[in-house]
C-alpha cells in the first residue's frame, strides 16, 4: 500500500513486474516505429535486412525516395509547422486575455462566461470540424448570394484548419493561464502603483513577467496539440494536407519506412522540446 | 460630459474591448456554428435549392439499424475502453503517488507522459507495425511456434481497445496521481492500524478520496474515445465502425451534411449526457472537474 505499511513480498514483486510490463507496452510501439525506419526493406515489417539510412537520404536514383528528399512529407512538415505556429500565437494571446478578463474583470455574465469558455473542451474534435466547416460554407455561399464576392478563406483549407483547432485549443491556453494568475499576490501590483508606477509599467514589469511561465508552457501545449491534432483538421482541411493527415493518407495504402523515418524525426524533435522545457523549470525552482 | 462619468465610461469602453476577442472566438466559432449544425440537421432537401423543416434525419438515422448499431456500439466499446484505462492506470498512478518517492517519482510520472508528446498517427503506426500479419508479434509467435501460421492481429475489436487505451492512458495518470497525492498517508495508517484490509482501505479511503480525480479521467477518456476517429479507422479497418467515421461519409463522401448534421449532433448528445451523468454520479461541478482536467 505505502511505504510506512509492511507489504507482503509478493505484492512488491507484482508491483514491480506490473510497471515493467506497463512501461513495456508503453515504448514497444515507439520504439518499433524507430527500429524500422533503418531497416533495409521495402516495407516498415521484420525480417530484419540491415541497417540503411535510405529512408531519410536516398534519392530518386536509388529507387528510396527518403524523408529530405520527400518534396510532398516535407511540404506537409512545413504546412504543420506554420499552422502550429498561427494557432499558438492566436491561442497564447487570447488565453492570455481571457485570463485577465476571468481573474479581474468586473462585469455581469462573468461566471457564465468563464463556463462558456471551457465548453470546446468537451465537445469531439469532429463535431467541432464540422460545425465549423458548415457555418463557414453558409456564410461564403450567403456573401456569394448577396454581394457576388467569393471569400475563398471560408472554404475548406487552411485557414479554417487554423481556426477549427484555435476553437479548442484556446480553452486550454485560457486554463493554464487563468490558473497562475489565480495565484498571483496583488499587494506585489499595489506596492508598484504606490511607488508611482503607471498601470502599463506595473503590466509590463511585473504581472507579465510573473505569467510568463505560463504563457510559455500553454505555447509548448498549443504548438504540440495543433501539430498533433487531426480529428478537426480532417474535416476542414483542403489541398494543402499537414503532417498527420498526409500521414494518414500513406499508411491506409501501406507505406514505405519513410513513414518511420518521419515519425523518429518528430520523436526526436517533441523530445528535445520536452527536454527544454523541463530545463526551463528546473532552472526556475532552483 | 461630467468630470466623474468620463474614467467610468473610459472603463467600460476598455471592458468592451476587452471582450470583444473572446466573445468572438466563443460566438463565431463555437456557438453560433451549433446553432447552423442544429438548423442544418432538421432540415430535408425538396429539390435543387429548396428545402423544408423534418425529421426526416432523425428519422433515418433510427429507421436504418445500420447507423444506430454502430452509435450503440461506439457507445459500448468507448465504455469499456474507459474502464479498461482506469484499470490499468490505477496501480501506476497509485505507484507513482504514493510508492515512488520523491525524484523517482517524478521521474516516472514523467516517462510515463513521453509517449504522448509523439502524435497518435506515430504511435498507431507503431501498433500496426506490431500487430499486422506481416508484422513483429505475429511472426515472433510463429518462430516460436506458438501458431501454425502468422496471424492478422489487426482488424479485432480487441485491437481497437488496445489502440484506444494506449492513447487515453495520460489523461487518467495525471488526474489520478494528483488526486491520490492529497490524500493524507496517515489516514491509510489509521485505518491499517484500526484492522482494515487492503480492500477494505481501497473502498472506503481510496476511491472516495481519489473520486473527483477517477470522474475528471474517465470524462474526458470516454468523450475523446467517442470522438476518436485515427485510431478505430486504420487498427480496426473495415470491421471498425465507429460512429466518427458515418459523420464523415456522410459529410466529405457523400456531400449529405444534413444527415452528417444530425449524426454530429447524436454524437454530442450523447457525449454530452455522459459528461453530465458522470458529474451527477459524483457530485461535481463542471467548471472544477474541467479545470482538474
Amino acid at each position: 500500500m505505502i511505504p510506512s505499511l509492511p507489504s507482503p513480498r509478493w505484492l512488491k514483486a507484482t508491483t514491480l513486474l506490473y510497471l515493467g510490463g506497463f512501461l513495456l507496452f508503453l515504448f514497444l510501439p515507439l520504439v518499433t516505429v524507430g527500429v524500422f525506419a533503418f531497416n533495409d526493406a521495402e516495407y516498415p515489417a521484420p525480417p530484419w535486412h540491415g541497417f540503411t539510412l535510405d529512408w531519410f537520404l536516398g534519392n530518386e536514383a536509388s529507387g528510396r525516395v527518403g524523408l529530405f528528399r520527400d518534396e510532398e512529407l516535407l511540404g506537409s512538415l512545413w504546412t504543420s509547422f506554420v499552422v502550429a505556429c498561427w494557432v499558438t500565437v492566436l491561442s497564447v494571446a487570447i488565453g492570455t486575455l481571457n485570463a485577465f478578463l476571468m481573474e479581474r474583470g468586473r462585469f455581469r455574465g462573468r461566471e457564465a462566461l468563464s463556463l462558456l469558455m471551457l465548453v470546446p473542451l468537451v465537445v469531439p474534435g469532429v463535431i467541432l470540424g464540422i460545425s465549423i466547416l458548415a457555418f463557414a460554407s453558409r456564410i461564403a455561399e450567403l456573401v456569394n448570394d448577396l454581394a457576388g464576392l467569393e471569400l475563398e478563406f471560408l472554404r475548406p483549407g487552411l485557414p479554417l484548419v487554423v481556426l477549427g483547432q484555435f476553437s479548442y485549443i484556446a480553452a486550454i491556453a485560457t486554463v493554464t493561464i487563468s490558473a497562475r494568475l489565480k495565484r498571483f499576490d496583488r499587494t506585489l501590483e499595489e506596492a508598484a502603483l504606490n511607488l508611482g508606477a503607471s498601470r502599463a509599467a506595473v503590466l509590463r514589469t511585473i504581472t507579465l513577467p510573473y505569467l510568463r511561465p505560463a504563457m510559455i508552457g500553454s505555447a509548448a501545449i498549443a504548438f504540440l496539440m495543433s501539430f498533433e491534432n487531426f480529428n478537426t483538421t480532417l474535416m476542414l482541411v483542403g489541398s494543402d494536407a499537414p503532417l498527420t493527415i498526409m500521414m494518414y493518407g500513406r499508411m491506409r495504402e501501406g507505406a514505405t519506412p519513410v513513414l518511420n523515418a518521419v515519425s523518429l524525426f518528430l520523436m526526436v524533435a517533441s523530445a528535445l522540446l520536452a527536454l527544454t522545457l523541463m530545463r526551463r523549470g528546473e532552472r526556475r525552482d532552483a | 460630459m461630467t468630470g466623474a462619468a468620463a474614467p467610468r465610461l473610459q472603463a467600460r469602453l476598455m471592458l468592451g474591448l476587452m471582450l470583444a476577442p473572446p466573445l468572438l472566438w466563443l460566438f463565431a466559432l463555437i456557438v453560433l456554428p451549433h446553432v447552423d449544425l442544429a438548423v442544418l440537421s432538421f432540415r430535408e432537401r425538396l429539390g435543387p435549392g429548396e428545402y423544408g423543416r423534418s425529421l426526416e434525419q432523425y428519422r433515418t438515422f433510427f429507421g436504418e439499424p445500420l447507423y444506430w448499431h454502430v452509435f450503440v456500439r461506439t457507445a459500448v466499446m468507448s465504455a469499456i475502453a474507459t474502464l479498461l484505462t482506469l484499470l490499468m492506470a490505477f496501480p501506476v498512478a497509485w505507484t507513482i503517488a504514493k510508492l515512488a518517492r520523491g525524484r523517482l517519482g517524478a521521474l516516472l510520472l514523467v516517462v510515463c507522459l513521453l509517449p504522448f508528446w509523439v502524435s497518435e498517427t506515430v504511435r498507431t503506426l507503431g501498433w500496426m507495425i506490431l500487430l499486422r500479419e506481416s508484422g513483429v508479434l505475429p511472426q515472433l509467435l510463429y518462430h516460436l511456434g506458438l501458431t501454425a501460421a502468422p496471424v492478422e492481429l489487426l482488424y479485432h475489436d480487441a485491437t481497437i481497445l488496445v489502440g484506444l487505451v494506449y492513447t487515453s492512458l495520460l489523461f487518467m495518470v495525471v488526474p489520478l496521481v494528483n488526486s491520490f497525492e492529497s490524500l493524507d498517508n496517515s489516514l491509510i495508517e489509521a485505518a491499517y492500524d484500526l484492522g482494515a484490509s487492503g480492500f477494505a482501505i481501497l473502498r472506503e479511503i481510496v476511491i472516495p478520496h481519489a473520486k473527483p480525480g477517477i470522474t475528471a479521467g474517465c470524462i474526458v477518456v470516454f468523450m475523446l474515445t467517442l470522438g476518436n476517429y485515427l485510431t478505430p479507422n486504420l487498427l480496426g479497418g473495415k470491421n471498425s465502425q465507429w460512429f466518427t467515421e458515418q459523420i464523415y461519409t456522410q459529410f466529405i463522401t457523400r456531400f449529405n451534411w444534413e444527415q452528417g448534421a444530425a449524426f454530429g449532433f447524436l454524437l454530442l448528445a450523447l457525449s454530452t449526457a455522459m459528461v453530465w451523468l458522470g458529474l451527477k454520479l459524483s457530485g461535481q461541478r463542471f467548471g472544477d472537474v474541467m479545470r482538474r482536467a
